[in-house]
């Protein structure tokens, strides 16, 4: 479950001004945030997976109230707790599937890179339709392939928590609807609450809950 | 840290060129200023070791370091020779004993040395396989040239004529290997050893002819006044000394107008040698006597004062190396922001992240560095044969 409470995050003098007054997302829900850009989204999927600290207000992910955490703590939660989907992919060129699969348990000396989550990671990859190309680099890939590289690195450490950036911005309806369907299914799978950013109003029927973050006063 | 590891050698690997372009200028700014020294250094203990055993050498006036390089390593000989009388008149000094040294002509690039037995024992050289040169026509190679010509005793080795287009010039003279020489890490490795007098035949101040008296030889005979005969050029002239013909070959004129290129010399003390070259100074005659360690003294100094200048050049070279290579590192960091940024949100701590780029890094720098260190090892096992190849040509 995610809580804000009167949640203030603001970039300088005056400059883009976000206001939750509050804000609840049941566990294991899956939720897409709607609304002109600039209007804070992304600055809420930063703010509840830790990257940015608020300037006031709470914030309650999973049982922990990440704005009284360290910056350390914030990432030691972030690592246990949340997966994170880009709009454009983020992967290592210089890195295979595979690897860039395995990305967060080779950067994180707290999560243990052994035979079982080698295997889960290759199981991850068949079930996207990768099992063929672990050992391609991203650059062979279609747009498509690479979000479905993204969407496993994000999923490997069983998050609870399943944040999604814009994860169809950059693609064609066919793959956006896979990608999507991904998402929803490992959520569903892993009983994770999917957050997504999204600004494809066609699949918003998917979704149990859809905010529109025009209320919430961003942009000025 | 073995993670860490991981990814630096995936990126490095990845980007091949510009990891192998960064290896090779961070190897150059190491290697150039050491190699340079090993190099000089050991060209320095060369040059001097030779010069060191060989305490005097006369020559012809001219250049003495013509005369040194020509005397110790076999060079090009000095433009002008010297008369091999020169080795008595040492002698009879009660001074030193004198060993000549006659280099003018090559065989397939090797020089040919004609001297005396008294070198071999002079330089400490001994048979690797054969036995001494003993009459005209024979020769001992050094194990250098017998490993490159191939040439054993038994074999033969051909001198090379001065110019193919003077058809009244001299004629190659065939050798016979009687020896091969220990290897002496020396230019005696590079060298072909004949007895002086068939130095003076390949010259051709010694021959050896058909019998003029012979009836066969009737045809060339243009006239006879007493003793002499005069002939064409029909008679046909040896070029191989073989047990018929070594009876015909004779020297006209006084041997002791022959040429030779150096004279070493070999004082019995110390006092001897300067009482000898305080002879030669007052010598009216264009004959010289010189020290081959002074002379190859100076050599050093220029050639330290060339190496100052191209160790200051190699300096502002690798300074500026090492500072493009600095901003390729640092535009490299640039361009891989988002990469960084990345890492940071799926988890990685600021030390994880700085602890792979600094890995690339200090991967490039410690290759850099080995690869200099075995260009340094290869320059100081071969450096000496480089040198001394250098020094020949």
């Amino acid at each position: 479950m995610i809580q804000v409470f009167n949640l203030v995050f603001g970039y300088g003098e005056g400059e883009f001004l976000l206001r939750i007054p509050a804000l609840e997302v049941e566990q294991g829900s899956t939720t897409a945030l709607i609304g002109p850009s600039g209007s804070g989204k992304t600055t809420l999927l930063n703010l509840v997976a830790g990257i940015s600290a608020p300037h006031a207000g709470r914030i309650v992910c999973a049982g922990r109230e990440v704005t009284d955490l360290s910056d350390r703590e914030r990432r030691d939660f972030r690592i246990a707790n949340i997966g994170l989907v880009f709009q454009e992919f983020e992967l290592l060129g210089y890195l295979s599937v595979l690897d860039n699969i395995l990305l967060p348990y080779r950067i994180n000396r707290s999560l243990t890179l052994d035979a079982e989550v080698r295997r889960r990671a290759a199981d991850l990859a068949d079930r996207v339709g990768l099992a063929g190309k672990l050992q391609r680099f991203p650059d062979q890939l279609s747009h498509g392939e690479r979000q479905r590289v993204a969407v496993c690195r994000a999923t490997l450490a069983k998050p609870l928590l399943l944040l999604a950036d814009e994860p169809t911005g950059n693609l064609d309806p066919q793959n956006s609807a896979r990608v999507v369907q991904m998402l929803f299914d490992i959520a569903r799978q892993e009983g994770a609450t999917l957050l997504t950013v999204t600004h494809d109003h066609s699949m918003l029927d998917r979704f149990e809950r859809v905010i529109d973050f025009e209320k919430f006063g961003g942009g000025q | 840290m073995s993670r860490v590891l991981y990814l630096a050698w995936r990126y490095l690997a990845f980007h091949r060129l510009k990891t192998t372009i960064l290896l090779a200028a961070i190897t150059l700014i190491l290697y150039l200023p050491v190699g340079l020294r090993v190099l000089v250094e050991q060209s320095a203990a060369q040059l001097t070791a030779r010069a060191v055993a060989t305490p005097l050498i006369v020559g012809a006036k001219g250049s003495p370091l013509e005369l040194v390089l020509g005397a110790l390593y076999f060079g090009a000989a000095p433009s002008e020779s010297w008369s091999h009388a020169e080795v008595g008149i040492v002698r009879d000094s009660g001074f030193a004993e004198a060993i000549p040294v006659y280099t003018r002509f090559r065989s397939r690039g090797h020089p040919i040395v004609g001297t005396t037995l008294d070198y071999f024992a002079f330089r400490g050289l001994s048979l690797a396989a054969g036995r001494q040169m003993a009459i005209l026509g024979e020769c001992v190679v050094g194990s250098r040239v017998a490993r490159l010509l191939q040439v054993a005793p038994g074999d033969a080795v051909v001198s090379s004529p001065e110019s193919v287009f003077d058809l009244a010039g001299i004629y190659p003279l065939k050798m016979h290997v009687t020896g091969v020489l220990d290897y002496s890490d020396s230019a005696d490795d590079d060298a072909i050893f004949v007895d002086l007098k068939t130095s003076w035949i390949i010259e051709g101040l010694g021959h050896g002819h058909q019998d003029l008296l012979a009836p066969e030889a009737a045809s060339g005979v243009l006239g006879r006044e007493g003793n002499k005969v005069i002939a064409n050029a029909s008679v046909v002239q040896f070029n191989e000394i073989t047990a018929k013909n070594i009876d015909s070959f004779h020297f006209h004129g006084d041997l002791g107008s022959y040429p030779v290129t150096s004279v070493l010399v070999l004082p019995h003390d110390q006092k001897s040698s300067a009482l000898l070259q305080g002879r030669y100074a007052a010598d009216p005659r264009a004959v010289q006597i010189v020290e081959p360690v002074e002379v190859m003294d100076e050599l050093l100094d220029t050639i330290l004062t060339v190496q100052n200048f191209v160790l200051a050049g190699a300096l502002i070279l690798g300074l500026a190396t090492l500072a493009t290579t600095a901003l390729v590192f640092w535009l490299s960091l640039r361009l891989r922001r988002r990469e960084i940024v990345t890492l940071f949100k799926i988890g990685g701590s600021r030390f994880a992240v700085g602890s792979v780029m600094a890995s690339e890094i200090v991967t490039v720098l410690i290759c850099g560095t080995l690869m200099a260190g075995a260009l340094t090892l290869l320059t100081s096992h071969f450096g000496s044969l480089v040198i001394r190849l250098l020094v020949r040509y």
